[in-house]
């Protein structure tokens, strides 16, 4: 009925457009000077059917399962409303809605069967009453528009009007993707430090989030440090960035001054491969290839390795950053003005001494821009960690130990039952703003970099 | 007063080389992790686009499946009784347990033919089914017969079966097709990725539905219409700096957004490409712009020039030229998008389903997610099987990139 909707709508924007079409071609015949072209006049009368139709829809699908629910619980008996809290009352819809969809377990009270029932015409209700609403509206702005149709109505200005304030809204998305993340996380944050306090989980050494979900459960008393996530994920950026940072920006240098066109050819779709493979496929490679590779290599030296070591998860993790490294220091290279390598090389400097005395402190900024760029990636980076890196927190910085990361955390609390009244779910949603905090503040120190350095040759 | 010193220049010549020789080597060595990433793919991959099959006679007797009730019989006996009669060397109990060779799925592809075909009771049907997981990786020399019976998957009267099987060449390794027809399952040999590319699909088609035209409206206001204002600055930055988030920033607010807030269906590819579509659009809009910007003033003069309003010169003349630029801007945001794993998780989409979904609001996984559930997964079979559903994921990248190249090559113009 939904999807009917949408479908009556379409055809009567769709009969709009013909319909005014029409009607202005027939005006145009007829002698008069049209202001604006007949099409226009269809489009004109198109957007006015469609635009309020959706928004109507729209608005619709939003509220109907909260009025729906309202409706429901409002009709249970007294008796049974009375005692009901908040957890009981989400178990009670959700248990009425299964009967409604026909799962019914064992034989619950006549009075869930009656709700159930009750559902189940409410959702028909809603659903028959959103399809005449649509129909009248649409009906309703067809009449409006067909009677707009005149030499002098200014059907272009109005389309464009239109079409500005849809596109509006189309740049405001971005805002609003970003208003939602903030008040999200920062909603259920404040959650989550109104039960556990702020200073615990700044300052806080100990990382315990496992704590019962139940009363009768037996599980830890829970700690909420954040201390020892952050120095896990650190640890293992560290490793990442020793790897990728010296490999990317030799891989830079080489392409930039040394590699014949051909090579270059070849080296640039390879490194570009690299950067298009998905995370999830590293993190594989590193369960399955590196870290028993590392650990064999580590039993011959006789080292004991960790077997999710932060060696196998970070150097996995560098092999992904080495192209975006790559890359950023390659644009910075290339951006050094011609005159600043001619003039290095007419004094006679080799090659080498160009590129590090000349070129390198040229492109510094723009380098650093890239590395912390990878930075940041490294920090949010999720998959790579949540398959080969460690789930228990520890106060250590030996990569040859098993760290946990801030992303494994936010993985590992919110896979499997999620329970928003929890402060074992809200801590992930703590961990999550500060991950958006700190990569937000890199990515604007690194952006504010390249942009500045670039400013400088231009 | 400086003299010609032969030991400086050789060693500023040294100095050169050793650059150039880390330069090079530091190239190699990415090719190399690459090449080492496919090859060990591709190394355990190949093996799961193989299943072994036993070509096996079922005697199907009246006892054990009444005629009045064919869907109900007790086909597992008559898998049973098939091995029996295929080992007649061996025990009878002994070579019932040996039924163990054969897939679960055994049972009810021998119903489905006997209920499609009743005339089957009192005769006996030949069908060709998978075997089970142990004897698929001792038929690909993964279970090494050498290693004592201890240490092994399997003893050595089950290979000795499964042997007297082989001798008789009723072994057969054809193509597993069932790796993308079937969905998910408990055993390796009947998963599938049917369930994940559905729900890979729907997703995308969704992130694309909505990433599509929001991005191309942004684009076209930020770079065509867009005042110089305070506003506009800031949506700008504000692109950019969304283009940076980690994806599992993403997967929180559609967590407690799209499911929390709103109540949408919980591991559904719709809520999915939802969040993906959030990822894309800055993707889009920074390809749209870019390909916005490379059509030449010229037009749109000349456009100007002939009474076109501002809106006829974007849409008429700017936005048809600048359409391949766009298009492979959004393919390449769809690439990202489908091997995307984070949000994917934090909204449930690595739920066990064993049936694909039917409509983008159903539960479902995602091509990603089945990757990182049967990495998950103890059974030695489904080692293989994550390696092949990644060269699947891998393939499915390439081609679509291949077609970004494809339409970039062949429809961008150089003004």
């Amino acid at each position: 009925m939904t999807a009917a909707a949408f479908l009556l709508l379409f055809i009567a924007s769709l009969a709009g457009w013909f319909w005014n079409r029409h009607a202005a071609a027939a005006v145009w015949r007829r002698g008069a000077k049209l202001h604006s072209l007949p099409a226009y006049h269809g489009a004109s009368s198109a957007l006015a059917v469609a635009v309020p139709g959706m928004v109507l829809i729209l608005v619709w699908l939003a509220l109907q399962g909260a009025v729906i629910d309202w409706l429901v619980l409002a009709s249970l008996p007294e008796a049974v409303a009375a005692g009901l809290d908040g957890g009981t009352r989400a178990l009670m819809r959700s248990e009425i809605g299964s009967i409604a969809r026909g799962q019914v377990f064992g034989t619950p009270e006549p009075w869930k069967l009656e709700a159930a029932a009750y559902l189940g015409t409410l959702t028909q209700t809603s659903r028959a009453l959103l399809f005449a609403a649509v129909a009248l509206a649409s009906a309703f702005a067809l009449f409006m528009a067909r009677r707009k149709v005149s030499a002098a109505f200014r059907a272009r200005q109005r389309v464009e009007r239109i079409l500005h304030g849809l596109m509006v809204l189309c740049a405001l998305a971005a805002i609003f993707t970003t208003a939602g993340i903030v008040a999200s996380l920062a909603f259920e944050s404040a959650r989550f430090f109104s039960m556990v306090p702020f200073t615990e989980f700044l300052f806080g050494t100990n990382w315990e989030p496992q704590i019962p979900m139940r009363a009768d459960q037996v599980a830890g008393a829970g700690a909420f440090g954040w201390l020892p996530v952050i120095l896990g994920t650190l640890v293992i950026t560290v490793v990442a960035m020793g790897f990728s940072v010296p490999v990317g920006l030799f891989s830079a240098v080489y392409l930039n001054e040394f590699a014949s066109p051909r090579l270059r050819s070849v080296a640039k779709p390879l490194l570009e491969m690299l950067a298009g493979i998905p995370t999830v496929v590293y993190g594989f490679f590193a369960v399955l290839t590196v870290a028993p590779a590392l650990r064999s290599a580590a039993s011959a030296w006789g080292i004991a390795v960790a077997p999710n070591t932060a060696l196998a998860a970070g150097g996995v993790m560098g092999i992904m950053l080495i192209p975006f490294i790559a890359s950023f220091a390659d644009d910075a290279l290339s951006a050094v003005p011609r005159a600043l390598r001619d003039g290095s090389l007419a004094l006679g400097a080799t090659r080498a001494e160009t590129v590090t005395k000349v070129l390198i402190p040229a492109a510094i900024p723009g380098i650093a821009g890239g590395v912390l760029l990878a930075v940041s990636r490294a920090i949010g980076e999720t998959m790579i960690v949540v398959m080969a890196a460690g789930l228990i927190a520890r106060m250590t910085i030996n990569p040859l130990d098993s760290v946990t990361t801030v992303t494994v955390q936010i993985v590992t609390l919110l896979i499997g039952d999620t329970a928003f009244d929890n402060p074992k779910t809200l801590a992930a949603f703590a961990l999550g703003l500060m991950l958006f905090l700190v990569t937000l503040a890199i990515n604007v120190l690194a952006l504010r970099l390249v942009r500045k350095y670039r400013e400088i040759y231009d | 007063m400086t003299r010609f010193n032969p030991g400086l220049l050789r060693r500023r010549r040294r100095r050169e080389f050793t650059l150039r020789a880390l330069g090079f080597s530091a190239l190699a060595l990415a090719a190399l992790m690459l090449f080492l990433l496919i090859g060990s793919l591709v190394a355990t991959g190949w093996q799961a686009f193989t299943q072994t099959h036993i070509r096996i006679e079922f005697p199907v007797s009246a006892e054990r499946v009444k005629p009045e009730e064919i869907a109900r019989g007790n086909y597992r006996a008559l898998v049973q009784d098939a091995m029996q009669a295929a080992l007649p060397a061996l025990p009878a109990a002994e070579a019932r347990k040996l039924s163990s060779i054969l897939s679960n799925a055994a049972q009810f592809r021998l119903r489905d033919a006997v209920v499609a075909d009743p005339s089957l009771i009192g005769r006996s049907v030949t069908l060709t089914v998978p075997v089970s997981d142990p004897f698929d990786q001792l038929n690909k020399g993964l279970v090494l017969r050498d290693t004592p019976e201890a240490n092994r998957r399997l003893n050595n009267a089950e290979i000795a079966a499964f042997d007297t099987l082989a001798a008789q060449g009723l072994v057969s390794r054809p193509i597993n097709w069932a790796l993308l027809t079937n969905a998910d399952s408990r055993f390796p040999e009947l998963a599938g990725l049917r369930g994940a590319l559905v729900g890979s699909f729907y997703a995308l088609a969704t992130c694309f539905l909505l990433a599509f035209p929001l991005g191309i409206g942004a684009a076209i206001y930020l770079q065509e219409f867009a005042p110089k204002s305070r506003l506009s600055d800031i949506i700008e930055i504000n692109i950019n700096n969304l283009a940076a988030v980690p994806s599992v920033v993403f997967g929180l607010l559609a967590l407690a957004v799209f499911l929390g807030w709103f109540g949408m269906p919980r591991s559904s590819p719709f809520v999915g490409g939802l969040t993906l579509a959030l990822m894309t659009l800055p993707t889009i809009i920074i390809a749209t712009r870019a390909a916005l910007i490379a059509v030449p003033p010229s037009i749109r003069e000349a456009a100007m020039g002939i009474g076109a309003s501002r809106q006829q010169v974007v849409f008429h003349h700017v936005l048809p030229l600048a359409m391949p630029g766009i298009m492979t801007g959004t393919i390449i945001g769809l690439a990202q998008a489908l091997g995307e794993t984070a949000p994917l998780l934090l909204i449930g989409m690595n739920a066990f389903l064993t049936a694909a979904p039917a409509t983008p609001f159903d539960a479902s996984t995602a091509l990603p997610t089945q990757i990182f559930l049967w990495a998950d997964s103890p059974e030695r079979g489904f080692v293989s099987r994550t390696s092949a559903a990644i060269l699947v994921l891998l393939a499915f990248l390439a081609a679509m990139n291949a077609l970004a190249i494809f339409l970039r090559a062949r429809f961008e113009r150089k003004w």
